[in-house]
């Protein structure tokens, strides 16, 4: 009896408090003066033959596969909140597991600037580029459990860079928006350069279409360059005995990505939440060139490295209930190098297109199919199938993922 | 001379037109609101239709744009649309909306508010933790935002602030005999036992005493499974309600069901502004809703 009055009283009590710290605020910004924090919780059972290969590609970090059976995705920890009145500042912090040992990394951290007038926003620190549709969405945010392999071919998964990104609103009753970012460049497909040669310009244009449709497009180019670029020369499909201590090494590289992106929005009655098609599609050119130094124990193989890749892929989300979903992805992925050889000790050009496949210039495809069920907002079970063809090789995939979101709201973007 | 001039005018015409305050409304009971205080002094934009549900709005690129040649952002506020606004605001790059400016009004935050979580958890579904934000179907609460309302346009447009006053107070004026009458007519409504979609008739049922026994959502924000439903009507059966009133942006599945079962009739109301054919002021709004559930009352 005394523990339930003294509960009541003291539920009165923060009643009363809040009432009254609010109606003299006049406002509530989520959460007083601590920042937003915002977990995400992420895991996954993967059922699944082969290692992701992508022939004709120069693997990028993070593109692995999930560890086969249970393991845990991107637990993602962010924290955000307006500075003063002149900033917000948000930080994402990942935790995953990478070779077996778990590490940190401090995948955004950024500070905008709230309002500078005619329409213009600067961003600073480390962020998600802002070019093409995907890349600036964080990975609990994406349709499916794995990027577009496009994505994974071209960034390893997605762009994050340091720098600098100014971008401006256009004063029109539809969205135009033009921005440029200056980063170090040192991400993948970057490297360490001499400068901060990392460049990128973007253009988004959308609007609704009456009151159920809408779309944006997006045209967006990234160049930067890189002193060296290192991977693991692929030895892939040869018999255990066979794999040799083996190491490519790109050298004084360019890199120039151009993309463009669309999405197109359908919800009867303007209720996205009850129903809602999303069509998506993104295309992504790069050309690069560098010197490539290919080398095996005490033989080596160098080359000119004059490469061009291109892929796209499309997508149909459907939600055909507010907690049901269900999405179809079609990606193609084309790689079409060109190497001239300048120097050889022990290795031809035919080894070192084989050990590297970087000769190949086979499509790589990839279907996928996922159904999600969302009992709320921050919750989602899903379950996603791949089917990958690679000339003769094929593989499938399934995975069976959890995400779940605790802590503050956080918005989505389009 | 004279007609160079008079072309000129009428071409700086539309120019000129942009020296209204432009206002982005998040709700369709704002834009009216801001409308009716504001006259030509205002022009006025709705994010959002009666038929959106405005807990869940994207934040598509054309509120970017909207936002972004706001002067001045008028929202319920209360964590109403806490899923879409912060973005926008943030994506808009526009100083003058931002909160703590004087471009930035939560109507909500201008009145007493029912409903305030004595604890916060998830498990209870989609809570807010200001309490709950549907105050607009309160008239009397809605007078306190509309002083409040008036006296920020004026805040914002100085020029402005005789016709502001002058506007409000004909709103005040016409308000009260709106509210008598409004009461006197809902007189018969008293204690009318109701079961609601979602927790946005509190301040309705306060101001007309409705009586409440339940929410066909077992949970804010959480749609009903089928176990939720026949659970929800086997409590009920024991002492009916005699009708269950739904938004006009809910869907009525649920409703249709419950009611079918229970042999009571569902009232659809506009829940506001343009909700049907007839809401299309605020006026209207209150007036059509009271017909509605008298005639439903009467069935």
């Amino acid at each position: 009896m005394m523990i339930l009055t003294r509960a009541r009283v003291l539920a009165l009590a923060t009643t009363f408090v809040s009432t009254s710290a609010l109606a003299q605020t006049g406002y509530v910004s989520g959460n007083e003066f601590n920042p937003a924090i915002s977990l995400i919780l992420d895991g996954r059972y993967t059922e699944y033959h082969d290692d992701l290969e992508l022939p004709g590609f120069q693997m990028g970090p993070e593109s692995e596969l999930p560890a086969k059976g249970f393991s845990l995705g991107h637990s993602e920890l962010t924290l955000s909140a307006n500075v003063d009145d002149q900033f917000y500042g948000s930080a994402s912090l990942v935790i995953a597991d990478h070779d077996g040992s778990t590490e940190v990394e401090l995948e955004e951290a950024y500070l905008e600037t709230l309002g500078l007038g005619h329409g213009a926003t600067l961003k600073f620190g480390r962020f998600l580029s802002s070019i093409g549709y995907l890349n600036s969405q964080h990975e609990h945010a994406w349709s499916f459990y794995d990027a577009p392999l496009i994505y994974t071919a071209l960034f390893g998964k997605t762009l994050y860079d340091d720098g600098v990104q100014a971008r401006w609103l256009a004063p029109a009753d539809f969205f135009l928006e033009v921005g440029a970012e200056w980063t170090r460049g040192a991400s993948f497909p970057g490297g360490e350069n001499d400068g901060n040669d990392g460049k990128a310009l973007f253009i988004k244009l959308g609007n609704d279409l009456g009151q159920t449709a809408s779309w944006q497009l997006g045209a967006s180019g990234y160049s930067t360059r890189f002193n060296e670029r290192s991977g693991e020369g692929h030895s892939h499909g040869h018999e255990e005995e066979e794999e040799h201590a083996s190491e490519l090494v790109m050298e004084d590289g360019d890199v120039d990505i151009i993309g463009v992106d669309a999405v197109f929005k359908w919800a009867p009655g303007g209720q996205p939440r009850r129903q809602q098609l999303v069509l998506q599609a993104e295309y992504f050119q790069r050309k690069e060139t560098a010197l490539s130094h290919f080398s095996e124990e005490d033989n080596y193989f160098e080359a000119d490295y004059d490469g061009k890749q291109s892929g796209y892929y499309l997508q149909a989300v459907y939600r055909f209930h507010p907690q049901w979903s269900s999405s179809l992805r079609y990606d193609a992925i084309t790689p079409d190098n060109e190497f001239s050889e300048l120097d050889a000790n022990g290795i031809d050009m035919e080894e070192f297109l084989e050990e590297t496949e970087l000769g190949s210039d086979e499509t790589i495809t990839r279907q996928s199919a996922m159904l999600e069920y969302t009992p709320s907002e921050f919750s989602r079970i899903r379950l996603q199938y791949n089917h990958r063809d690679w000339g003769e090789d094929r593989d499938d995939l399934w995975v069976i993922q959890y995400t779940m979101s605790l802590g503050s709201h956080g918005a989505h973007s389009y | 001379m004279r007609q160079t001039l008079i072309i000129i005018i009428t071409l700086l015409t539309p120019i000129l037109a942009r020296g209204e305050l432009s206002v982005f409304a998040c709700e369709p009971e704002w834009a009216a609101l801001t409308q009716q205080l504001g006259g030509d002094r205002v022009s006025v934009f709705s994010a959002t239709t009666a038929m959106q549900d405005p807990h869940h709005v994207e934040a598509r690129p054309s509120l970017i744009a909207r936002l972004g040649r706001a002067d001045l952002a008028v929202c319920t506020g209360a964590e109403l649309e806490v899923g879409w606004l912060p973005l926008l605001l943030r994506r808009s790059a526009n100083a003058k909306v931002q909160m703590h400016q004087p471009g930035y009004f939560e109507a909500a935050m201008q009145v007493e508010r029912l409903g305030i979580p004595t604890s916060l958890d998830r498990a209870d579904g989609d809570v807010h933790a200001a309490g709950n934000p549907h105050v607009h179907l309160d008239p009397r609460r809605l007078l306190s935002i509309a002083a409040a309302l008036s006296q920020r346009l004026s805040e914002l447009d100085p020029a402005g602030r005789a016709e502001y006053a002058g506007r409000l107070q004909q709103f005040q004026d016409h308000w009260h005999a709106r509210i008598t009458q409004w009461e006197s007519e809902a007189a018969p409504l008293k204690s009318l036992r109701i079961v609601v979609q979602h927790e946005d008739w509190l301040y309705f049922n306060e101001w007309l005493q409705l009586d409440q026994v339940a929410t066909i959502e077992p949970k804010p924000g959480v749609p009903p499974s089928a176990a939720d439903q026949k659970r929800l009507l086997q409590t009920l059966s024991a002492q009916p309600p005699e009708l269950i009133i739904l938004a006009a942006y809910q869907d009525d599945k649920a409703a249709r069901w419950l009611a079918d079962k229970l042999d009571i009739p569902v009232v659809t109301l506009p829940f506001t502004v343009g909700g049907d054919g007839h809401s299309n002021t605020l006026t209207a709004l209150f007036d059509r809703s009271l017909v509605l559930l008298l005639q439903a009352q009467g069935d």
